[in-house]
């Protein structure tokens, strides 16, 4: 459980914020310099804020009204940077030992060699951080943290410096260290699909305040956080389960309150929940039930709005068995079709616009 | 090299290494605070420690005999606890290290600001207090910058004259070290023989610092980046 209301100042920039959480990760997203960063360095003890409070499980780490201010060694809560951090003059041993040796015996609930195994650590453990890849960086600073035996991790954009291919890798450690140690933690980031594919729930960040707060598949889909987020592409995040795999076209079908949903191979078990991100221009709709078309998935759909008018394109609100859906059409064919609230349509989704960067293992 | 000359060489290097020791504790912290710390008054602080770089060696050498001598109101307070610097080698000692700490200063400070502090904060996320952090993270990450500063600081005190004659004069086998005794040698009758294998007994002495420290860096930039 993390809770926080804080005031705090950096210069002429000013940021208040209020958000709690007790889901197993917690998204702060925004663009950079909304004061993400700021507030995760609030909870880590190394910002203090004006006033406010800040308690994580049944500890108050901040009070300003009582002069609360644990130093950020006493706080446990682990912190895995942005560029990794690793101190350079230490082996990735003595780096990974570091935290762990001032843990008290008593306070160690991390396994160190459980995390060295779901981190694929021990080949590395000779080398310096030096001559390390930024992938790999990332992952002796993942373990060092974890070692410190920490209530809580705050994880501060930690794929921004990595390339595609480390970021995916990351990714699946993170979800895996998540499952395995049932560690909360607080991710900072202004990647989609990271949010996306990670978060349990979402804390929409813009200009110092908390712009949006909630679970991430209601959050996520909120069209007018568009401008909040940067090149946040509207669309809808949706909850759904695996029904079932097609081994001979290596096709994987999901299911949910409004009907399936034909993917590319997912690398999950059937009944396993995975979100999934629908973009809305990747969304078209259809009076009829159309016939002859290579799309495969075909759902029914209502109306429920029409939203703002950009120039040539209109967002489509659609309700699909109570679940958000958004379509992205030019406003020529909204007139065509003569698109009205309460209008039953058929909201068609090719099946490869959904890739592994938009569905993530909730 | 005769037994006398030997001795000179000895005292020097003793002289030099206390003074270095001594002032080393207190010059690494003059060079955190100014590294990492903002406070009122940081110019001013920052000027006095720069003082002996640009002051006349000899009128430190005066301030010192004025406020250590038997009767200034340091050396008084000092003396029943019989810590005496006037006329003795730790008087020479004391002038070393003062004329060597600006070096130290600032070769250690520029050494810990290039220390990226988001590394000391992480550091602390792990657990670690303030203290330990400094000897653990700091410290170590500014190594290098402590050697050359010692390296500095002692070649000045080796070739101290100024502030060490005025202060503590220039008592054989107590305070003459290896420049008053090459001065020494010069202004008697046929010293000069003397006063060359003295100076080539410097030359020597500071090329063996030199290189010591070279090493120690290098090794410790290859144990930082094996």
């Amino acid at each position: 459980m993390l809770d926080v209301d804080v005031a705090v100042r950096r210069g002429d920039f000013r940021i208040e914020a209020a958000f709690a959480s007790d889901a197993p990760i917690v998204a702060l997203f925004g663009r950079s310099g909304s004061g993400k960063t700021t507030l995760v360095n609030a909870i880590a003890g190394i910002v203090r804020p004006e006033r406010g409070r800040i308690v994580v499980g049944d500890r108050v780490l901040f009070d300003g009204a009582r002069g609360v201010d644990l130093a950020p060694e006493h706080r446990r809560v682990g912190y895995v940077f942005q560029d990794a951090l690793l101190f350079p003059h230490m082996s990735v041993r003595a780096n990974l030992a570091f935290g762990e040796a001032l843990t008290p015996r008593e306070e160690r609930v991390i396994d160190h060699e459980r995390v060295l195994a779901l981190l694929g650590l021990q080949s590395l453990l000779d080398r310096r951080p030096g001559g390390l890849s930024g992938g790999e960086r990332q992952r002796v600073a993942i373990g060092r943290a974890l070692l410190a035996s920490p209530r809580m991790l705050l994880l501060d954009e930690p794929l921004a410096s990595l390339d595609g291919a480390r970021k995916s890798e990351i990714l699946a450690y993170i979800e895996i260290l998540r499952d395995e140690l049932r560690l909360p933690m607080v991710y900072v980031s202004h990647a989609l699909e990271e949010v996306t594919r990670l978060a349990d729930r979402v804390v929409i960040v813009s200009d110092g305040k908390v712009a949006a707060e909630g679970p991430a598949a209601e959050v996520l889909s909120r069209p007018e956080l568009g401008p909040l987020t940067g090149r946040f592409e509207g669309g809808a995040v949706i909850e759904t389960r695996v029904a079932s795999h097609d081994p001979r076209y290596e096709l994987t079908t999901l299911t949910f309150a409004g009907g399936e949903l034909v993917v590319p191979n997912l690398d999950a078990l059937p009944g396993e929940p995975v979100r999934v991100r629908i973009r809305a221009r990747d969304v078209s709709l259809a009076l009829e039930r159309p016939q002859g078309v290579s799309i495969q998935n075909v759902l029914p759909a209502t109306v429920r709005s029409l939203g703002r008018e950009f120039g040539a394109i209109v967002d489509v609100a659609l309700d699909a068995g109570g679940v958000p859906l958004r379509a992205r059409i030019t406003r020529k064919a909204a007139d065509q079709l003569g698109l009205a609230p309460g209008m039953k349509v058929h909201a068609l989704v090719k099946a490869v616009s959904i890739d592994r960067h938009s569905a993530g293992f909730a | 090299m005769s037994g006398s000359e030997l001795a000179i060489l000895l005292l020097s290097l003793k002289v030099a290494l206390a003074g270095l020791a001594a002032s080393l504790p207190l010059a690494i912290a003059v060079a955190f605070v100014l590294a990492r710390k903002d406070f009122p008054g940081k110019t001013l602080f920052d000027a006095v420690v720069h003082l002996p770089l640009v002051l006349p060696p000899v009128v430190v050498g005066f301030a010192l005999l004025v406020l250590f001598g038997t009767q200034g109101p340091i050396g008084r307070v000092l003396e029943p606890l019989g810590i005496v610097f006037a006329f003795r080698w730790t008087g020479a000692a004391l002038a070393a290290a003062i004329m060597g700490f600006p070096l130290l200063v600032r070769a250690v400070r520029l050494a810990i600001e290039s220390v990226d502090p988001r590394l000391e904060l992480a550091a602390r996320t792990l657990g670690a207090s303030r203290a330990r952090v400094f000897f653990t993270v700091t410290l170590p990450l500014a190594i290098s910058g402590v050697v050359t500063g010692a390296l500095l600081a002692f070649a000045r005190a080796l070739g101290e004259f100024g502030a060490t004659v005025t202060f503590v004069s220039n008592i054989p086998g107590e305070t003459r070290t290896l420049p008053l005794a090459i001065y020494t040698a010069t202004q008697v009758p046929n010293g000069d023989a003397e006063a060359l294998r003295l100076s080539i007994v410097s030359v020597l002495v500071s090329l063996v610092a030199l290189a010591l420290s070279e090493w120690m860096v290098r090794r410790h930039r290859r144990a930082a980046h094996a």
